[in-house]
């Protein structure tokens, strides 16, 4: 197991480094002078450019540059932003549990009712429950989560007036925002379990199980549920950094502080060092999920890590 | 003598139609997404026909009107004619989610047939490349790149194009690796024929079911990223009539004039739900294996 776990670090190593030279590039990529570009907005003379460009360190080759870039970053100094000039990683810091928060909520729901969904659909393969449990399931793929937010605001909030619109806080504010953004995952969670499920019920440990005479609920849950959700927590990963990455929107729609409004605000400032900041954050956050998940993968299922 | 055996009616193996068509007719699903999207088409080509108001005029003595005869989804803050807006808004969508597609399928299928066929250096030049843009969550990645060339609607179809790259090129990477393994593509290569041949007449037609599927449901995924990056304002720009922004520009306006966000945010649904079912009904049509 050790040796997996190594071997799978070591695979992610790179992975990492790929990121960060992406990331860093994108100053690089900008069409045009990106400090004029950051500028724009402000009265700027020469000397101004000159000072902000030694400030980025923008005057040093481009292979110094991007050493700095990371030794910096491993020690947790992700720069300085432009427009408040505070310290990225501290406005990260302030900024993440509340959208932590939101993605833990919303993975929870879109778990419990997208297994809930597809469990059931399995059980009653071909009923009207398996129709109607996979169309839900087909509109919450296609719905866009910010109409979603739109349409349970005008409703829940300035109509029934359960719940605030918009702002950060209490749980009171979560519900909503976390509804929005875990519909889309429930619903994809819900059609792989569904599959997963019909697969392993089919198992002939699932015939024993019911020919032993245990309950129907019983045979369901322990013997087809448990075996089924192991392609399932695959899934989870990625759907954890999908939401995490749909924070983005969300917070935007519903004007909850976090990352997502970060970065949007940041983009629409022209605060790169903020917007490099806040991508690399994520995406290092998401190859960490990814590489616990194949952990624990290989933990459930030992056929991975011998494989 | 006893009566001869009638003669056995030879068949020459089942292709095409033949062997598709019962199955997509069996597929209620598909048909409905094929209408759908059949509909949406045809409001996009005939957009000038059946909106005949200017989607982008303004006229603030009629801003702010409810559905009715005269305005069918009411008008919006500036007045103009929300059903003009939504109906030009369908060529929009549908164009973005036809080049961002075309973007990520054409470099994707490139890089995974290059990556799949030669092997070695080139194949782990391209597929670290791809591992590196896989480490972001798709809407990220899109973000990043709309951040570096500047919001507006050309380089947003170019961003989640870009975005979606990866995809397609793990999944013609994989199938190529099968393919190349048939005795076929050893019979050409026996017989000499160049790479670059071999490539593009005997590997790429057999990866194309896939690329086609995935493309059709990807299609929907991008129409959603893309309305959603321009809901933020890092889309298409005012005034045009995209739906994602056309949200947006409503949602101030929700208590007293939902119409402003409800039929932009229907039409989007119903052209992802669209997408959804036609892509699903292709995969369930051409590899019936992969039905989830």
């Amino acid at each position: 197991m050790t040796r997996y776990i190594i071997g799978r670090l070591l695979v992610t190593v790179p992975v990492v480094f790929g990121v960060t030279l992406a990331v860093f590039s994108m100053l690089f990529l900008i069409p045009g002078d990106p400090v004029k570009m950051m500028l724009s907005e402000f009265v700027t003379n020469p000397e101004q450019v000159a000072k902000m460009r030694s400030q980025l360190h923008l005057d040093e080759p481009f292979v110094q540059q991007y050493g700095r870039f990371v030794w910096n970053a491993f020690r947790g100094d992700l720069g300085t932003s432009i427009r408040d000039r505070r310290p990225v990683a501290a406005e990260i810091a302030e900024m993440f549990p509340s959208t932590l928060q939101l993605a833990l909520a919303a993975f929870a729901l879109a778990a419990t009712f997208g297994i809930a969904l597809g469990v059931l659909a399995a059980v009653r393969q071909n009923s009207w429950w398996d129709a109607g449990s996979m169309v839900v399931a087909l509109l919450g793929v296609s719905l866009p989560s910010f109409w979603v937010g739109l349409l349970l605001i005008f409703a829940f909030s300035l109509h029934l007036r359960w719940f605030p619109a918009t702002g950060g806080g209490g749980i009171s504010h979560l519900i909503l925002p976390a509804l929005a953004l875990g519909l889309g995952g429930a619903a994809i969670i819900a059609r792989l379990t569904r599959s997963s499920m019909l697969d392993v019920l089919r198992l002939e440990h699932v015939t024993t199980a019911r020919a032993k005479g245990l309950a129907e609920g019983i045979v369901v849950l322990r013997h087809g549920l448990r075996n089924a959700l192991i392609p399932i927590i695959t899934l989870f990963g990625l759907q954890f950094g999908s939401l995490l990455a749909g924070t983005v929107i969300i917070e935007t729609v519903f004007g909850r502080p976090g990352i997502g409004r970060l970065v949007v605000n940041a983009i629409l400032n022209k605060d790169f060092p903020l917007v490099q900041g806040v991508v690399l954050f994520v995406a290092v956050a998401y190859v960490g999920i990814n590489l616990a998940v194949d952990v624990i993968y290989a933990v459930v299922d030992p056929r991975i890590r011998y494989g | 003598m006893g009566e001869l055996a009638a003669p056995l009616e030879v068949r020459g193996p089942r292709a095409g139609w033949q062997l598709w068509g019962p199955r997509v007719r069996r597929h209620k699903g598909m048909i409905l997404g094929f209408c759908l999207l059949g509909v949406l088409v045809l409001i996009a080509l005939l957009q000038d026909l059946i909106a005949r108001e200017s989607p982008i005029r303004i006229d603030v003595t009629v801003a702010l009107q409810e559905p009715s005869w005269v305005h069918l989804m009411g008008t919006d803050q500036y007045g103009r004619d929300v059903y003009s807006r939504v109906i030009h808004g369908a060529r929009i969508s549908l164009t973005v989610g036809l080049i961002s597609v075309g973007v990520a399928a054409i470099i994707g299928t490139v890089v995974g047939l290059m990556a799949g066929y030669y092997g070695a250096s080139v194949e782990a030049l391209c597929m670290r490349l791809v591992d590196v843009m896989l480490a972001f969550p798709g809407i990220l990645l899109a973000l990043g790149i709309v951040s570096v060339l500047g919001p507006n609607l050309r380089n947003l179809m170019l961003a989640v194009g870009i975005a979606g790259i990866p995809v397609y090129a793990r999944l013609v990477r994989g199938s190529v690796l099968v393919a190349k393994e048939h005795l076929y593509v050893e019979a050409a290569r026996a017989i000499g024929a160049p790479s670059r041949k071999i490539l593009v007449r005997h590997i790429l037609p057999n990866v194309i079911a896939p690329i086609v599927v995935t493309a059709t449901l990807g299609m929907g995924g991008a129409i959603l990223a893309a309305a959603a990056l321009s809901f933020i304002g890092l889309g298409s720009q005012p005034p045009t009539p995209e739906w994602g922004r056309m949200l947006s520009e409503g949602r101030d306006y929700l208590r007293d004039a939902w119409w402003i966000s409800a039929f932009p945010g229907l039409m989007i649904m119903l052209t992802v739900l669209g997408m959804n079912l036609l892509g699903d009904g292709l995969r369930d049509v051409f590899d019936p294996r992969l039905r989830i």
